[in-house]
């Protein structure tokens, strides 16, 4: 028993090693550097324009968010598929009280919907034990219908409103730094390899920003701190990894859960406010098109840690952006660099004596290598595949590293400890 | 005897509760909004025109097959939130087949239906062997896949398509007459006919209860759900049983859209029936895994829809007033079930210790 507790200790070490922040920066460096290498190679222009940056943070934040409530709740063991419904309540709670109070309003009001989504699914899950998934799914509909019958009654005959969406919202503040934007642009204009890449990178950052951005990404950092940096956040990861150790060294597990469950209402619910708010400009029915469900696999992608979910949230939100924008050509490119990656993985596996995986590496990068020499631009349909196609592959070659909080989804009564 | 008595009455008391506490709950929302509560009701609890009833068993006859399919993978602890790309991706092969009307008449049905299955597995058993051989959640892979499936399905329609006469509407080739499943009248008059594919529905719903308590397969199989450490130690292979337990809810999936393709639409279009496996989750939760539940719960739901429907000219309520009430009895119901195991194992114990002729918990214990 002891054997495993301690194998389990150093894989877990092993894993926030490997998300530090420092590995963030090497990788966001070399894919800056793969990506200026393909768009020399293959002439596709707006696979790294600051444009192109701009439209994928603003694509990434919800799915983050959704992502880091999914986190706060896993960590505290109960699993949240419910994200979505919170997302949803979260876009009404924009449009009503951004509408009729104004944008900050409607950041709050995003939030309050989202909470109080998060403690029906804490009452369901902690008070009465009731399978999470079922709370999940329950609270998923519950608030499709919901949203969509205050819809109705609350925007209908309002101007610009009607059945299913609400009127225009007025946005939160987003800033500019005008000199380094400037000359972060100029940079970018010159085309020096690498550089302007990175000058792209950055004037995304320093141009229009969105300060429901900026909040998102400090959420990160605070969660970060909280969770792995205080007393409260190691009694709240001990209730997700061994609830009655927990509750034997007097740890409340029912209030742990339920600050968890509830904050991770108000994550998804501020997520479902940034998509109405600022990645679109008022409520409507469907918008948050399952991505409460896509934050729940960043989340796993990112191994339940904060930056591994940044990076699996940033991953899907670059490559719906490529999709939507000059999508034929940007994907196009994107088979080119896909079949380069599996030569590589399929090297690695053979190294490592592996020759069926290798032989399925080189096999599907043979067939993606004719498929960008056949064709000369992907169809619209398949662009827009692109992000559900690679978190299914990066999932498939990832998967098995992951360490899952370990009772997840597991009952827990009060006093079994005994 | 008594004791069984007991047990019987908290088992058809626990849904009823559940029912009242969800109507109580959606009474409340309509109050908050100010909605006529009692109009509300009265529209929808009233004894639906024959017309309608017919109406309720077709959807219910859809909506039960996606529930079979989800539960299949329920009761081998597998979540396969895919059926809503199963079984668009399956009905749209299958109506592109039975189009092309290669054999005739009902060979060209038949063929079309194990088509629709053995596509709905396949797309089901992308997720299987991600999880079998990488490990990777089908929770997460069936999410992508239904996205996948959408673009897909959109990509080869147009591909496959004919323009419908003076509208935008595209869709697959009308089957033809000989081909379709035939109706019948629910009540012998004209206006009340219920999909023919009822009956292979029921036969479903039979065939999953056989197989899943008649046989050694279902056996391991709902042994492996319920303890997978269980299941291995007595030689079931567990990659197995997850890989077959996922085709078999994917190939039920490819049945949920056949009743409409084959009784009603006679192609498939863009406008195509969506989110029916979404609907399928919260029925097989609701009907607990059970043949006989699924078809209540399939029931009630399509009650609810059809008895919604004229809310919004006659009361002037958004008709999505009831999925609210939906949402609500699916955690309701389990909300129900728990107090009364709760209950039902004190009442339980008081028994023990009475019949043992003790009062203290000691002599429970065990």
């Amino acid at each position: 028993m002891s054997e495993v507790t301690l194998t389990q200790r150093q894989s877990t070490a092993r894993t926030s090693r490997r998300f530090s922040p420092w590995w963030i920066l090497i990788g966001l460096g070399v894919g800056l550097f793969l990506m200026s290498a393909l768009s020399l190679v293959t002439g596709a222009d707006d696979l790294a324009s600051s444009g192109t940056w701009r439209a994928t943070l603003i694509a990434a934040v919800p799915i983050a968010l959704a992502g880091l409530g999914g986190l706060w709740s896993e960590r505290s063991g109960i699993i949240n598929i419910g994200l979505e419904g919170m997302m949803i309540l979260g876009t009404y709670g924009a449009g009503f009280f951004g509408y009729h109070y104004g944008p900050w309003a409607g950041v709050v009001g995003a939030i309050l919907l989202g909470v109080a989504g998060g403690l029906i699914h804490a009452t369901a899950t902690v008070v009465f034990g009731v399978d999470h998934i079922i709370s999940g799914v329950a609270i998923n509909i519950i608030a499709v219908g919901a949203t969509q019958y205050l819809a109705a009654q609350t925007f209908s005959g309002l101007p610009g409103g009607g059945q299913t969406q609400s009127p225009r919202l007025g946005d939160v503040q987003s800033i500019t730094i005008p000199p380094l934007s400037d000359a972060l642009g100029a940079i970018e204009q010159q085309e020096i390899f690498f550089v302007s890449e990175v000058a792209a990178f950055l004037r995304a950052f320093v141009t229009d920003l969105s300060l429901l951005t900026i909040l998102a990404l400090a959420l990160f950092v605070v969660t970060f701190y909280v969770l792995w940096r205080t007393a409260f956040g190691q009694r709240l990861r001990s209730c997700g990894e061994n609830p009655l150790a927990a509750e034997s060294l007097g740890v409340n597990v029912y209030k742990y859960k339920f600050i968890a469950v509830t904050t991770s209402g108000a994550l998804a619910g501020l997520g479902g406010g940034f998509l109405a708010m600022v990645a679109s400009s008022n409520y409507r029915d469907g918008q948050t098109g399952g991505r409460g469900y896509i934050g729940l696999a960043a989340m796993i992608f990112g191994n339940w840690r904060p930056g591994g979910l940044l990076m699996g949230s940033g991953l899907f939100g670059y490559t719906e952006t490529l999709g939507l924008r000059q999508g034929g050509e940007s994907v196009h490119a994107l088979l080119l660099l896909i079949a380069v990656l599996l030569i590589v993985l399929a090297i690695w596996q053979w190294r490592r004596a592996n020759k069926v995986a290798a032989a399925i590496a080189v096999g599907t990068a043979l067939a993606s290598a004719a498929l960008y020499y056949s064709i000369d631009s992907v169809p619209g349909d398949f662009t827009r595949m692109a992000p559900y196609v690679t978190t299914l592959l990066v999932l498939a070659m990832a998967s098995q590293r992951l360490r899952v909080p370990a009772t997840i989804g597991k009952r827990y009564r009060r006093g079994s400890a005994g | 005897m008594n004791a069984r008595a007991t047990r019987l009455a908290l088992a058809v008391g626990a849904p009823l509760l559940a029912l009242l506490a969800a109507f109580l709950l959606t009474s409340l929302v309509l109050i908050i909004a100010g909605d006529p509560v009692a109009d509300v009701w009265d529209t929808i609890l009233t004894v639906p025109e024959p017309r309608n009833m017919a109406n309720i068993v077709n959807n219910a006859t859809v909506l039960y097959l996606s529930g079979l399919a989800v539960a299949v993978g329920f009761r081998m602890n597998l979540f396969n939130i895919g059926v809503d790309g199963q079984y668009r991706i399956a009905a749209f092969v299958a109506a592109v087949v039975a189009g092309e009307a290669w054999l005739p008449g009902y060979l060209n049905t038949l063929l079309a239906i194990i088509v629709a299955i053995l596509v709905g597995a396949a797309w089901a058993g992308i997720a299987a062997v991600l999880r079998a051989t990488r490990g990777v959640s089908e929770v997460i892979s069936t999410i992508m896949l239904n996205a996948i499936s959408t673009f897909l399905v959109a990509f080869l329609l147009r591909q496959a398509a004919v323009r419908e006469e003076g509208s935008n509407i595209i869709g697959t080739k009308q089957i033809p007459e000989g081909s379709r499943i035939p109706s019948f009248q629910l009540f012998g008059t004209p206006g009340t006919e219920v999909y023919g594919f009822l009956f292979v529905a029921i036969l479903a719903g039979v065939l999953y209860w056989v197989v899943l308590n008649r046989t050694r397969f279902g056996f391991e199989l709902r042994a492996s759900g319920q303890s997978l450490t269980a299941g291995m130690a007595s030689g079931i292979n567990a990659k197995r049983m997850v890989v077959l337990a996922l085709l078999i809810s994917g190939g039920l999936a490819g049945l949920v859209g056949l009743p409409i393709l084959f009784g009603d639409a006679y192609a498939y279009g863009t406008t195509f029936q969506s989110g029916l496996g979404f609907a399928g989750i919260a029925i097989a939760l609701l009907g607990r895994n059970h043949p006989f539940g699924i078809a209540l719960g399939a029931l009630l739901f399509a009650f609810l829809d059809e008895q919604s429907n004229p809310l919004q000219i006659l009361v002037d309520v958004s008709p999505d007033i009831v999925k609210i009430t939906q949402g609500i009895i699916v955690l309701t119901v389990v909300i129900a079930y728990e107090v009364v195991r709760r209950y039902g194992v004190r009442l339980e114990q008081r028994r023990v210790a009475q019949a043992l002729g003790t009062d203290t918990k000691a002599g429970v214990a065990a």
